[in-house]
């Protein structure tokens, strides 16, 4: 289990606004203070003080981020291939297309499981959202938002609401109903409000709560019965355009990744931002937790995928091959973690040793790039979205 | 009226979204090494000879060679320099793949490589459009066609500019010898083929939605935090990661094949039956991983009910309860969050609560003060606190317990189904749906209801017998519709 997972949440009266709220506890150099979120952006968004220039204050940044990679460093003392040699080898996979899921008009954009393993939910570009029954291609429920560009949707974990937004600005939640000629329309409720498009959704541990990342730079957790602002997280200086939420039982904490190339760890509860990666050589497109909820991984445009532990604080492995030059869009982990399910924009899905970091198997299929990999909560297949209109499931 | 901004930037100055090309470019200058690079042959067309011609087959055999993969793989690597334009075909030139035969393609010339410090702009279409136009009346497809007219529409103002540059670049052609003037409408013709693809077609060059901007902020005040955040050592985390792929291995479907069999690959649906939430006896892979870790035994609802039941043996139960509890009021709606707070104080904090937990005394202290302003996360600390007793002392003891042992006895192993490609082809035919879970939560919610009264009643019943009076006739059951 991850240490930060029993970070204490200071809750009390801010030392800045005197309002009682979840605290962020920080050093200015080493005098600690606790400043609740709103008062740490203010204080983040002031402008020079006297005796700054943008320049020193520059240097001074740059000089910050050669000790925090220093102090990296210094327990670095052995390296994710060395540990993995002992491991044995993979043997041959042999994932095959089981169903293709026709059925959108435009490019598939996005998908998510149900928690019931074999249903799910898939948005695209010309707004239209479909639940499916991928065991059976029955096509069960289908919404059209008002907006096109459907870049985020998720189920909730009963089974019995999908979230979805785009370049609406706004994330919607949808109760499903069994009645086939009701409009899933008139029950929306629009829950979240960004003020750029809404790159992706998820559910916190119940149907009441939602996360959402955006264009606009920030994420945000939501209460969905009242549409309130629970948490905003501010950080990343470019549009975000993933988030995944960590897996253990008692975990506070969520991963973002986004334009600025940074991949962010937060805690909800107090919208700190408690670690931050920044090796990619350019936009981060997806982010994803290993099982264990000890690691993460991202894929970029930069055609790597890289492995970061959260423990040691540091990127431990690159996935890279020279004949992969086109950016990966989205990866996710197997059951075990052993496997890294990568989709690229030369259509192409790569399949990851991720403990020795070789590639182990290359899925051809789908005829526009792969904008979704997702594995089913048990474990048995992998879903693929892509821009040719369809999905895949492979086993 | 919405003015479609049809200008790309695909170099991308400051943030590469298109970062393949520039890798692209290294690769396809490799392939024209005179020496290494891809074979290529003079080409007879009618009377004049395109020089520098290449084959399909060839691209793929030296792409193989190259980055050491298959012919498979080359292929797909190649259709995508195709694709962006760094190779054209010169027979079926609108499609922009790599044929594994004979085909010839050339290399296309760097000024009309994607990458250039020039936008692709509609002018530019145009004129190319009114060339072709003016050299052969009807030459222009479908599509072409309905740009043009769409471009006459919207250009207008600028049609003049545009047909006389278009007549200029059609004089300047003329002027020049026959086998260039060949080669450069091919270039030309298979640039256009790029950046306006035709319908129905897919096009490398379309890479979505643009993002942002990004501003430049200075980053100080995280930057200090993270230097003095605790950090654990490589070998001791990156031993523990190794390790949960090991444990974890025999369970993923992917590595080893699961029991009975994996629905997707026989369509038989057994393997989900087996293994519902809330089935009477769980497989013996599935309790197996309920020895993993606390966290997986919580998570699944078995397994869970499973503890709960030992919890009850030992009259421990209110820490499981308390824990879930915290759960619901943590992802809670925030409406109801103050009732449950105050419930949760009252069931299991107040000094005589009905299931008092027994934290210490300086959590409890933190967690009443907090409670005078309830906020979701204001038993996290008792949360933790419950939680790390559970899993040090009761998880190990249930391990041992006789309803452990009793569990880990009845639990199945279910045969490996083999099935013939007849019975495979039936089960395809067979394939059910399955309950929704929209009624399934019903079922639940039903079930929780009827659990709730029965509790009701217990604990009328418990204080009636501990104040010596006699029991009530029990309530009526509620009607069901």
């Amino acid at each position: 289990m991850c240490d930060q997972t029993f970070l204490a949440a200071t809750f009390g009266p801010c030392d800045s606004c005197g309002k009682a709220s979840p605290l962020m506890n920080i050093y200015i150099k080493n005098d600690a203070i606790n400043y609740c979120s709103f008062c740490m952006e203010v204080m983040a968004c002031q402008g020079l003080q006297s005796g700054e220039t943008l320049a020193s204050l520059k240097k001074e940044s740059d000089s910050l981020k050669k000790k925090l990679e220093e102090e990296r460093g210094k327990l670095n003392d052995i390296e994710l291939h060395q540990v993995a040699e002992k491991v044995e080898m993979l043997g041959a996979l042999s994932i095959k297309t089981k169903r293709l899921l026709k059925g959108h008009g435009n490019k598939v954009l996005c998908m998510d499981w149900c928690k019931d393993k074999r249903r799910l939910v898939s948005s695209s570009q010309d707004g239209k959202v479909i639940v499916w029954d991928a065991f059976t291609l029955n096509k069960e429920h289908g919404v059209t938002l008002p907006c096109t560009w459907v870049m985020a949707c998720a189920y909730a974990p009963s089974g019995c609401a999908v979230a979805c937004g785009g370049l609406d600005n706004k994330c919607s939640v949808f109760p499903l109903s069994l009645d086939k000629n009701e409009n899933l329309s008139a029950k929306k409720k629009a829950v979240a409000m960004h003020t750029n498009y809404v790159s992706g959704c998820t559910f916190t541990n119940s149907d009441m709560q939602l996360l959402t990342s955006s264009g606009d730079g920030t994420c945000a957790l939501w209460d969905v019965e009242s549409g309130q602002l629970l948490q905003s997280f501010h950080g990343h200086t470019a549009d975000v355009l993933s988030l995944d939420l960590a897996p253990s039982e008692t975990g506070n904490t969520f991963v973002s990744g986004g334009s600025d190339k940074k991949a962010n760890v937060w805690d909800m509860r107090s919208g700190q931002n408690i670690q931050s990666f920044e090796s990619h050589e350019s936009d981060i497109n997806c982010v994803k937790y290993y099982p264990s909820g000890d690691a993460f991984a991202s894929a970029s445009d930069d055609s790597t995928c890289r492995f970061y532990d959260l423990r040691a604080d540091r990127e431990v492995a690159v996935y890279q091959k020279d004949s992969v030059i086109f950016g990966a869009s989205t990866v996710d982990f197997s059951l075990s973690g052993r496997l890294l399910f990568a989709g690229y924009n030369d259509y192409t899905i790569n399949v990851w040793d991720v403990l020795k970091g070789t590639r182990v198997s290359v899925l051809f299929g789908h005829e526009n790039r792969v904008s979704r990999v997702r594995v089913s909560p048990d474990g048995t297949a992998l879903c693929s979205a892509s821009w040719d209109n369809t999905l895949r499931i492979w086993a | 009226m919405t003015i479609r901004n049809a200008i790309r930037d695909h170099g991308q100055r400051y943030r590469p979204r298109m970062a393949c090309l520039k890798k692209a470019e290294k690769v396809v200058l490799e392939m024209q090494d005179p020496k290494t690079g891809v074979k290529s042959q003079p080409q007879r067309l009618v009377i004049t000879t395109i020089p520098h011609a290449i084959t399909g087959e060839d691209i793929i055999a030296w792409l193989a060679g190259r980055f050491q993969i298959d012919t498979q793989e080359a292929r797909n690597f190649g259709s995508m320099l195709v694709a962006l334009g760094y190779i054209y075909p010169l027979q079926d030139h609108k499609r922009l793949v790599i044929k594994p035969d004979a085909s010839l393609y050339r290399f296309q010339t760097p000024y009309f490589w994607p990458t250039q410090q020039w936008p692709v702009e509609d002018t530019d279409y145009a004129i190319y459009l009114a060339k072709r136009n003016i050299r052969k009346k009807g030459i222009l497809e479908l599509h072409e066609q309905e740009h043009y007219n769409r471009l006459h529409k919207w250009m207008n103002h600028k049609w003049d500019f545009i047909v006389m540059q278009a007549k200029e670049q059609y004089r300047a052609a003329k002027e020049r010898k026959k086998p260039d003037r060949v080669v450069f409408e091919c270039q030309e013709r298979a640039y256009w083929v790029v950046h306006r693809p035709p319908p129905g077609t897919v096009s490398a060059m379309d890479y979505g939605l643009d993002r942002r901007i990004d501003p430049n902020t200075v980053e100080m005040i995280f930057t200090q935090q993270s230097i003095m955040r605790p950090r654990v050592k490589s070998s001791v985390s990156i031993g523990a990661l190794v390790k949960y792929c090991a444990t974890y291995k025999n369970h993923d479907p992917f590595l080893l094949k699961c029991l009975p069999s994996n629905p997707w690959l026989t369509d038989d649906a057994t393997y989900w039956t087996l293994n519902m939430p809330n089935v009477e006896i769980p497989t013996k892979m599935r309790v197996e991983r309920w020895t993993f870790s606390f966290g997986e035994l919580l998570s699944d609802p078995r397994g869970r009910n499973d503890f709960r039941l030992f919890l009850k043996k030992e009259f421990s139960g209110e820490n499981l309860a308390f824990w879930e509890s915290c759960e619901d009021l943590k992802w809670g709606t925030a409406a109801t969050m103050r009732e449950k707070a105050e419930q949760i104080y009252k069931t299991f904090l107040a000094r005589g609560a009905p299931r008092w937990i027994n934290i210490d005394g300086k959590t409890m202290e933190v967690t009443v003060k907090g409670l005078k302003h309830p906020h979701r996360y204001v038993l996290d600390a008792a949360q933790t606190h419950i939680y790390m007793l559970m899993k040090k002392d009761s998880y190990g003891r249930y391990m041992k317990s006789p309803v452990f042992k009793e569990t880990t006895k009845k639990a199945i192993c279910p045969e490996e189904h083999k099935f013939s490609d007849n019975q495979l082809e039936q089960n395809a035919r067979n394939r059910r749906p399955s309950l929704s879970p929209i009624i399934l939560r019903q079922m639940e919610e039903e079930q929780k209801a009827k659990m709730a009264a029965n509790v009701d009643i217990t604990q009328v019943m418990t204080k009636l017998s501990q104040q010596g009076k006699e029991a009530p006739p029990p309530p009526p059951r509620p009607k069901r519709n």
